[in-house]
């Protein structure tokens, strides 16, 4: 196991006050903060090796394709995926959702075809799919959660069927802490001869992965909530799937031979990798993945189960509180509210006390209604988080809601 | 700071909201969403004549913008359709800090709002809809 004390000197902004508050960033879910290593990354590259990648033929664009490329290895690696070339740098888990809702979506649905998704998807693993649906005539079914927060998983298995194209999964809840059981949904959806999507923005992060294990056909990605810089996340797909697709944008570095009237295309990964990359972020990202290859992520994983089940135990003393999701195999965030206090008031008055958290309806609107609330409270821990920072948020919860209870 | 905020007037307001409810054949419903964080408000108005003569106002959201849909009734009942119009444009640059908000008023509770960027969308949100609702109506 890690010292958390000591990796916290590596995050420079967990040592800022927020007025005269020490910073309690419990926001991580968003995105999460910088180690100065991952910082370094980006200074170094612009500093030294800043060039255009791929065909430059002179010293500062060799090194920096390397590095570049060096990084798509290391996070392929981490992703336990055999072979580097199924991995595709994108802007985060957003793009690499919709690049398959128009690279294989499509080009594969049709109509009468199915889309099986959640009632708990982030709006970024929904709206693709229903652009696809509608210029297919695909359709989308929807597995329900039980009042739990966990999958109908009996539900999942008739909705799963010979209909189905693509089961699309987020892996992680961003707002329930759930962890679905995906490697079984992966096998449903074989079984009925789909394909399995998994939207990894909320498990990367915070859990061993392994593409392998899981079974799954494509992964998704953001790099700016596993310490990476912001504008670079993936997409991991099975090589032969890939290759059968179109491509996704257009332009430079895709294509293999242009003439004015058509063109073909690279070879994956390039296919999709059009324009000029994140070439710096991509690289700050191998950096992040160094970072958490080096803690760990049983150890990240242990942590962050140990402290999420620290914090939900907790919270849920307080007097009124509703917590949401499963009580056991959860991750490392705590989504709540209060029956007197609003969400949104709740972090106004955390922010007082330098305590950053997140309120709303967390980019997942339909199970807000289907929880029955227009937004809740959520805080997210990630591997520098602290009990104490845990306390303290417990402490402020508490003087809030005593605060709005004074008035009533 | 916490009080500067949050003071006695808005916390009145919020957890004894003015005219909360519905109005039956209203001359004016208009139902807005905050895409912010997803709270929701409607507005009813009924006129008689030029003149408001009636506002509800129903829906879900922070104290900030239901304790100002709650002064927003008091303020626009009885109000001719340009007097409504004036004191919404005039709510909306106050918030903006381009006018002075009134003293020895409660709109003047939600001037510690300024302050904060993200919340003023908050504090229009229901004069936003009943400014949609008399458009809507001409």
């Amino acid at each position: 196991m890690y010292n958390v004390q000591e990796i916290r000197h590596d995050f420079s902004i967990l040592k800022r006050r927020v007025g005269e508050k020490k910073l309690v960033y419990l926001d991580n879910a968003a995105t999460s903060q910088k180690p100065r290593r991952v910082i370094e990354a980006l200074t170094e590259h612009y500093e030294q090796h800043n060039a255009n990648i791929q065909r430059g033929v002179h010293r500062l664009a060799e090194e920096a394709t390397a590095a570049y490329e060096g990084s798509r290895e290391k996070i392929a690696r981490f992703l336990g995926a055999p072979d580097s070339c199924g991995l595709i740098f994108t802007r985060g888990t957003t793009e690499s959702i919709n690049l398959v809702a128009h690279a294989w979506g499509r080009k594969n649905l049709r109509e009468g075809d199915e889309v099986v998704l959640t009632e708990a998807e982030h709006h970024s693993n929904l709206v693709p799919w229903q652009l696809a649906a509608r210029d297919t005539g695909a359709k989308l079914r929807f597995v329900p959660i039980l009042d739990d927060g966990t999958l109908d998983m009996e539900e999942a298995e008739r909705l799963i069927g010979p209909r189905t194209k693509l089961v699309s999964v987020i892996h992680a809840s961003n707002v329930l802490a759930t962890i679905n059981p995906v490697e079984r949904l992966a096998e449903l959806a074989h079984d009925a001869g789909a394909l399995m999507l998994v939207d990894g923005a909320q498990s990367a992060p915070h859990l061993p992965v392994d593409v392998e294990a899981l079974g799954c056909d494509f992964f998704a990605g953001s790099g700016h909530k596993m310490l990476g810089p912001t504008g670079v996340g993936f997409l991991w797909g099975r090589p032969e799937i890939l290759d059968e697709m179109d491509p996704f944008l257009g332009g430079g570095e895709m294509i293999r031979e242009v003439h004015l009237d058509h063109s073909t295309w690279n070879d994956i990964p390039h296919k999709f990798e059009a324009g000029t990359m994140n070439i710096a972020q991509a690289i700050g990202l191998g950096a992040a993945v160094d970072y958490l290859d080096e803690l760990g992520m049983e150890n990240v994983r242990e942590h962050e189960r140990r402290l999420g089940e620290y914090a939900y135990r907790r919270l849920s003393e307080i007097e009124g509180i509703v917590l949401y999701g499963p009580e056991e195999d959860r991750t490392g965030l705590v989504s709540f509210s209060l029956p007197d206090v609003h969400p949104h008031d709740l972090s106004q008055i955390l922010d007082e006390e330098g305590i950053a958290i997140r309120s709303g309806h967390h980019c997942c609107q339909p199970l807000m209604r289907r929880l029955g609330v227009a937004a809740t409270a959520r805080a997210s821990f990630y591997l520098y988080n602290t009990e104490e920072e845990v306390d303290a948020l417990v402490g402020a919860v508490t003087r809030a809601r005593e605060f709005f209870g004074a008035f009533a | 700071m916490m009080r500067d905020l949050y003071t006695q007037v808005i916390m009145d307001h919020y957890q004894r909201p003015r005219n909360r409810g519905e109005l039956e054949n209203p001359d004016i419903e208009e139902h807005l969403l905050n895409p912010l964080c997803g709270d929701e408000v409607t507005v009813y108005a009924a006129f008689d004549g030029d003149k408001v003569s009636d506002v509800k106002f129903g829906g879900r959201g922070c104290s900030i913008s239901q304790a100002s849909a709650s002064m927003m009734t008091e303020r626009l009942m009885g109000k001719s359709r340009e007097a409504a119009e004036r004191e919404i444009s005039g709510f909306k640059a106050m918030m903006v800090g381009e006018k002075e908000f009134p003293e020895m008023d409660d709109l003047a509770a939600l001037k510690g709002v300024i302050q904060y960027p993200s919340r003023i969308k908050c504090a229009t949100l229901a004069w936003t809809a009943f400014q949609k609702g008399l458009d809507g109506r001409s």
